[in-house]
């Protein structure tokens, strides 16, 4: 695990598109967690584990410029993160929709491209431009297998049609890297199998790496190269193998913690007490 | 009070034309300019949820409007300096972030708290006590052509900023975690729709009054959400409701004798109701057409 670490934060090359060395945040006067070090290369697809409130959504805003550290240093894509980097795709830990929020899955998906420009689009004035990203929207909206309710109101869909489209406003820049947080929260089983499979079929087609926050590492196992796994305060880095074991875990936690594996590969990680930490159906 | 005298004595007189009166240009400028205005903003504050920030600001603006009148000042200024603290104060308390109950609670306090305050303004005032239900039910017919023209001076700026924040100020309303991730400044376009809304709430009192403020800044916007789900076709309904209520309004009050804001605000509510009927009961538009069958269909496929 520490091999690894050392390995990624020394060898930081141009291919690293995150690179966070003794990186430490306080929210309130309260360490969320501190010593991360963590390289992330282009096109990887790494999960972030570990139960709730451990921090996971807090080291993903940090890589988006939301939350700046307190200790260490940060870089995305070379530089110091960033609010508002358009090659970072972002979809943030499940809002629902209320069932009146009244607008078209298509204008939201567009609201990634240019909900942020000021002024109103005249599409008369520069026709092409507006042909462009009307292109675009649906290409994204069919890369996501969404476009047969695109056109009906958010508020009306289901969870599992709400995801794909939001997965879709992420990736309308074509960005780089893809940052999810919890995005299969929520989500019947199918649906769960289904957007983790978008995930890594869009990933994979635009070279993107994926930050995936999940409770559940079972749905996304088949599709990670590496796991973040956040707990006490601490973290660590390293193949599913690696830290999803006994050891890992137990040195993480400070306390025995068994990590069981049933026949088809999926993992429940209980703690000795015998409270399940994190296992396949939370609710 | 010269202009609401000869309001006064006017409706008895045999008129031969709508617009053959001063009062009446006056009324039919400033209602359009304030219901373009206010049929905008109003899409706005429903997509937000802010309604209850727009009670709230036409509640401080009956205390800000009889208290400056008790003062010896401009009605139409009290309103707009009222406002314009009430939208900071709201801002501050991060009442605008916390939604349903603890708003609600706000309202309902600042509702009593500007009401009381308002009432003694009056009480202690010794201007007749006919202006009360000016600033509570408005006085469209009474605006004088100064009142046009800083209507006018209020309205046109605000109206351009809506425009040129539109897009980020919706996406920010609509999304707020992922328009602050992509850059859109979510905090300052909050309060400046705040300040704004202040602006549009002072200017639509004058038509409508503190207590039918909603004829003009809800409903047309609520009934367009109902017939569309697309922003930009929302807005121009909502604007297209907005003026078609204000200006039956003022020429149902012009040939008879109940008044203007009654009008305006039963035709608003009508329609509205009208509306919520047909999508009930009548044949089934687009947006909720989602079959039961239909998600089974989208899983299985992928």
């Amino acid at each position: 695990m520490n091999a690894s670490n050392n390995l990624s934060s020394n060898n930081a090359t141009a291919e690293e598109v995150i690179s966070i060395s003794g990186g430490a945040v306080e929210l309130g006067g309260h360490t969320i967690w501190q010593n991360v070090n963590l390289g992330v290369k282009a096109g990887e697809f790494i999960a972030i584990l570990g139960p709730n409130g451990s921090g996971k959504s807090t080291l993903i805003k940090t890589v988006l410029g939301l939350i700046p550290l307190n200790a260490g240093k940060i870089t995305v894509f070379g530089r110091p993160a960033r609010r508002g980097n358009q090659e970072i795709g972002y979809v943030p830990q499940r809002r629902s929709f209320d069932a009146d929020a009244r607008i078209r899955g298509r204008d939201i998906v567009r609201m990634g491209l240019d909900g942020g420009q000021w002024g109103l689009p005249f599409p008369f004035l520069n026709p092409k431009e507006s042909k462009n990203i009307s292109q675009r929207v649906e290409a994204v909206i069919e890369s996501v297998d969404a476009a047969s309710f695109a056109d009906h109101s958010i508020g009306e869909m289901s969870g599992g049609q709400q995801q794909r489209l939001l997965i879709a406003q992420a990736l309308v820049t074509n960005p780089r890297m893809l940052v999810l947080d919890e995005p299969l929260e929520s989500l019947d089983l199918a649906n769960q199998q289904a957007i983790a499979n978008i995930i890594r079929r869009i990933a994979k087609e635009m070279g993107a790496a994926v930050l995936l926050v999940a409770h559940d590492i079972n749905p996304i196992m088949s599709s990670i190269d590496r796991v973040v796994y956040i707990a006490k305060g601490h973290v660590a880095v390293g193949t599913p193998e690696e830290v999803i074991s006994s050891e890992t875990l137990s040195k993480l936690y400070g306390s025995n913690v068994e990590v069981l594996r049933t026949g088809d590969g999926s993992c429940v990680v209980v703690g000795r007490t015998g409270e399940i930490i994190s296992y396949h159906e939370h609710h | 009070m010269s202009i609401i005298e000869s309001v006064f004595q006017s409706s008895s007189v045999n008129f031969d034309g709508l617009l053959h009166y001063q009062f009446m240009q006056n009324a039919f400028i400033a209602g359009t300019i304030i219901a373009i205005l206010a049929g905008t903003v109003g899409y706005f504050m429903v997509v937000r949820g802010q309604s209850f920030a727009g009670h709230s600001l036409a509640n401080v603006g009956f205390a800000g409007a009889t208290g400056a009148s008790l003062i010896g000042l401009s009605p139409l200024l009290g309103l707009v300096v009222s406002g314009i603290l009430a939208a900071c104060g709201i801002y501050w308390l991060g009442l605008d972030m916390q939604h349903s109950r603890q708003s609600d609670i706000a309202t309902g306090a600042i509702f009593s708290a500007s009401m009381a305050l308002g009432f003694l303004f009056v009480h202690l005032s010794t201007a007749q006590a006919n202006n009360i239900y000016y600033v509570l039910f408005g006085n469209v017919l009474g605006i004088s052509k100064a009142s046009v023209l800083v209507t006018a001076a209020m309205a046109v700026p605000a109206f351009i900023l809506v425009l040129v924040a539109a897009r980020p100020l919706l996406f920010a309303s609509v999304d707020p975690v992922v328009a602050e991730a992509r850059g859109v400044p979510v905090a300052r376009l909050g309060l400046g729709f705040l300040l704004i809304l202040a602006l549009v709430v002072a200017v639509a009192v004058q038509v409508v009054g503190v207590l039918l403020i909603f004829a003009l800044l809800v409903t047309p916007a609520a009934t367009a959400r109902r017939l569309s789900s697309r922003p930009m076709v929302e807005i121009i309904i909502s604007v297209l409701l907005a003026v078609i209520f204000t200006w039956t309004g003022l020429i149902a009050g012009y040939y008879t004798t109940f008044p203007v804001s009654f009008y305006i605000t039963t035709f608003s509510f009508g329609f509205y109701v009208l509306v919520r009927l047909f999508k009930a009961f009548g044949p089934t538009g687009k947006v909720s057409t989602i079959k039961p069958d239909f998600e089974k269909s989208e899983t299985d496929g992928s």
